[in-house]
């Protein structure tokens, strides 16, 4: 062979290839794209070792009650946030100072179900400041802090029941907002549960959240009927002001919904002008109500947190306050609720609907303006179908549940039942392109595609079902995820993952609007933390009656101290321990044998308390269960425990023998 | 331009002066688990860093290997070296007012003989904090000393340690240079 012939191959090699993966993205219809991957789509995905990520991902943990924290395109777990559940890793709820995080108005509940994470937007994009997120089972709303990657705020909501419409903000984060899934009796009360259709309500709670410091407040809460608010987004641009909520079961039955919930051809969408709100409320038109729940703030300068018990609010009755709230009758049960980046389109996921109902926001006004009103309920005016549908995607799909939009007039639809998602043209309503999803795909999520603004580059599905994607685990298997590209005219599959727990709603944000601000150790000098020790010569051991209070220091190698004698059995042992380093990723942990708690996992610059009641008399050994450094299997020492009536004196040392 | 040596001169001084607000020398180590290197800076007052916890960080890095602390507070030079500064300043603009080429010359020498005994200065305490090692430390390897280079790259255990001029050092060099121009100018109109 000739020089030419050689050179030729690989020439001829690539337009096979080049032909043949152009072929397998042209080719439309049910399963293309999906089925198939090919090379050029693991370097799309591929970040090389060192490199970053172009996105964040926040995908919700379900029933783990966290948020895990993903990059895109590489679908590489960054780190798993506990929000509503205790976490033995991170001490989150088993430390002293994160217990108060999960107080509520029943006490410590160290569990939820953590369905839709919501990033804060300024200007109608998302800002990377903060990430809120619902818990569904005991009503809750929490702020994660994006600088720290830590929950920093929890408000419980009370009136509620199944905490699921929420916590989706305003543009400008003014509120989130919380809608109550399942109606409960109103106030709660012992009543029968046949006496739903007269005892119970629907309550949608709005949360102001303050501009500067994150910091959430119940504003009011507005008293509906008692169907189930199932999803919820704010209007955006044109419709800023406004808030809708999904409802289904609106024949207000409370056995057999699947049946029973399932009969009215069309349920609603409410629309609340909050902006209206905000004027009966400056003019007192609200009912102030008592209410018990906890309020829990954590503070990144004691670095503790505390928990408040709120005792009333406000609420709104819309018989009294008229043009608060208007149901847009909406076919068959919808999901999800999705406001279209301008504002105007308002699509609602009909989920035993054979077509996706799109209403308009401008004919809602004039709909209102005109009074074409079907009928009222409870003092809210229902308005015509025909008066605000806007457009009907045609039998797009089996099974609508949630829609995101790409900035480019386009839409992506979820079909649950069909097991794939639609891309459809906002305005014309024709489908443009389908794509199958591994299986029965839920949520999905474009970064910000549900803001003003969406990045829509990407697209990531969230499956219900994994059966055989991946090794099998036993019965129990991960949920399954899928990493669309969405730039082009047809979405095309790259990537598959499992999850941690059950993703529900995520979000996505471009990483050069969070990194910027991420902290990377707590200077030792903001240290506000009573109990801390900001340097080995403040280490000391207190006794307060049967309480002893150890202030201990970590810093590479050593406890200070690290002999402790004199405690005894009937102690309450509190080790406040503080990290002296001042270094990223230079955290050191605590662990001592024997005790019914977890480790504590204590970052540079903190202070973290684990309490320990010994049981026996002994010497037990306490380390760091943190791989710190080179001499980290020496980071050890020992507690000695004397029976209940000893007096061996309270005594401790670094570096030396305690004398007797 | 009569007044240009005396211009220079200014100058000069005032180049002098920045090392009260610029570190005089950096001293980088680089290893795999520190990517963007550990950065000790030399002031003429004050060891830091270009985060607060450096020297922590340093120390704790040096006390494996038996190395003393870093005591900012226990290095006389650091209460001293401000002091000669202002006198220097002060003779520059002595030397500017004279302006004889031979003051310039004076003064520059002067500056270059302080520089050369701070450098020597320097290196013996490198020497004192590289050799002198606890008979105690966790990690000890035969015939092993910890010196940091005194100008240039240098090898160290699993580091790679620089040490070069920073800002207000490359200054300092800066206001001998002028110095030098100023008086060849001047010795060049008279």
């Amino acid at each position: 062979m000739n020089r030419l012939t050689l050179y030729s191959i690989p020439i001829l090699l690539t337009a096979f290839l080049v032909l043949v993966t152009n072929g397998c993205n042209t080719t439309g219809g049910p399963g293309a794209g999906g089925l198939v991957t090919n090379a050029g789509a693991a370097e799309e995905v591929y970040v090389a070792p060192g490199q970053y990520d172009e996105f964040y991902a926040f995908l919700s943990g379900g029933f783990s009650g966290q948020i895990s924290v993903y990059g895109l395109p590489s679908g590489r777990l960054l780190k798993v946030i506990p929000v509503f559940s205790v976490d033995a890793e991170k001490a989150y709820g088993f430390n002293e100072e994160t217990k108060p995080m999960l107080n509520t108005s029943y006490g410590f509940v160290p569990w939820d179900d953590a369905h839709h994470p919501e990033l804060s937007q300024t200007n109608g994009q998302t800002d990377g400041r903060w990430i809120f997120i619902n818990g569904n089972n005991t009503p809750r709303i929490a702020r994660v802090d994006l600088s720290t990657f830590e929950t920093a705020e929890i408000i419980e909501i009370p009136n509620s029941g199944g905490n699921h419409s929420s916590p989706f903000t305003t543009e400008n984060t003014e509120y989130v907002v919380a809608g109550t899934r399942f109606g409960v009796p109103y106030p709660q009360n012992d009543v029968a549960i046949s006496s739903y259709a007269e005892n119970f309500k629907g309550m949608l709670t709005f949360i102001q959240v303050n501009p500067e410091s994150g910091q959430m407040e119940i504003a009011f809460q507005v008293l509906l009927p008692a169907f189930d608010y199932d999803l919820a987004h704010s209007g955006k641009g044109k419709s800023h002001g406004w808030t809708f909520f999904t409802s289904y079961n609106t024949e207000q039955k409370n056995t057999l919904l699947e049946v029973n919930a399932s009969q009215n051809d069309k349920d609603f969408i409410a629309a609340v002008n909050w902006k209206k709100a905000e004027e009966y409320i400056a003019q007192g038109k609200f009912k102030e109500i008592p209410a018990r729940y906890a309020h829990n703030v954590y503070s990144d300068e004691t670095h503790q947190a505390t928990s408040t018990m709120e005792e009333k609010v406000k609420v709104l009755l819309p018989e009294e306050c008229p043009g608060l709230v208007y149901f847009l009758p909406t076919p068959k049960s919808p999901h999800g609720v999705d406001v279209d980046p301008s504002g105007e389109y308002i699509v609602g996921n009909g989920k035993l609907s054979a077509d996706l109902t799109v209403h308009s926001f401008s004919k809602m006004l004039t709909a209102i303006e005109n009074q074409s009103f079907e009928t009222t309920i409870s003092g809210i005016p229902v308005l015509k179908y025909e008066e605000v549908v806007g457009g009907v995607v045609k039998e797009p799909g089996l099974g609508p549940l949630h829609t995101e939009f790409d900035g480019n007039g386009n839409a992506y639809t979820t079909f649950f039942i069909s097991s794939e998602i639609v891309k459809w043209k906002v305005g014309t309503w024709e489908v443009l392109d389908r794509v199958p999803c591994y299986y029965s795909v839920g949520h999905l999520m474009i970064p910000g595609g549900d803001s003003q603004h969406p990045q829509g580059k990407y697209m990531v599905a969230m499956n219900k079902i994994t059966k055989d994607r991946y090794l099998p685990t036993g019965p129990e298997l991960n949920q399954s995820a899928q990493l669309y590209d969405i730039s082009g005219d047809k979405m095309r599959l790259l990537l598959d993952f499992p999850t941690v727990g059950e993703p529900h709603y995520a979000q996505g944000i471009s990483a050069d609007r969070v990194v910027p601000r991420v902290v990377k150790f707590y200077p030792i000098e903001e240290n506000k933390h009573p109990y801390a020790a900001l340097g080995e010569k403040q280490t000391k051991v207190e006794r307060q009656g049967n309480q002893v209070h150890v202030y201990m220091t970590t810093i590479r190698s050593h406890f200070a101290p690290d002999n402790i004698e004199g405690i005894k059995v009937g102690d309450k042992v509190f080790f406040h321990v503080t990290n002296l380093e001042q270094d990223w990723d230079v955290p050191h942990g605590f662990a001592v044998m024997g005790n019914d708690n977890s480790e504590i996992l204590i970052m540079p610059g903190q202070t973290e308390t684990s309490v320990w009641e010994p049981k026996r008399p002994g010497v037990y050994p306490f380390y760091c269960t943190d791989f710190c450094s080179a001499l980290h299997q020496e980071m050890q020492g020992y507690i000695r425990i004397s029976p209940a009536n000893s007096n061996t004196p309270l005594k401790w040392s670094l570096g030396e023998d305690i004398v007797q | 331009m009569k007044r240009l040596p005396q211009l220079l001169m200014a100058l000069s001084i005032i180049a002098l002066l920045s090392l009260f607000k610029l570190p005089l020398w950096r001293i980088k180590l680089i290893a795999p688990q520190y990517p963007t290197g550990v950065n000790m800076d030399i002031w003429i007052n004050k060891i830091g860093g270009d985060n607060p916890g450096t020297l922590q960080n340093i120390n704790i890095l040096n006390h494996y290997v038996g190395m003393k602390m870093i005591e900012p507070d226990s290095i006389p030079e650091l209460h001293y070296f401000p002091y000669i500064i202002l006198a220097l300043a002060g003779l520059g603009l002595l030397a500017l007012l004279i302006n004889k080429p031979w003051a310039y010359i004076s003064w520059a020498v002067l500056v270059i003989l302080l520089a050369a005994v701070g450098i020597y200065d320097f290196y013996l305490w490198e020497y004192d904090y590289g050799h002198n090692l606890s008979p105690t430390a966790p990690i000890k390897v035969p015939g092993a000393t910890y010196q940091p280079p005194l100008f240039g790259k240098k090898t160290i255990l699993n580091f790679t340690a620089y040490s070069y001029p920073h800002r207000g050092g490359i200054l300092a060099g800066i206001s001998i240079l002028l110095a030098f121009v100023a008086y060849w100018l001047k010795k060049k109109k008279a």
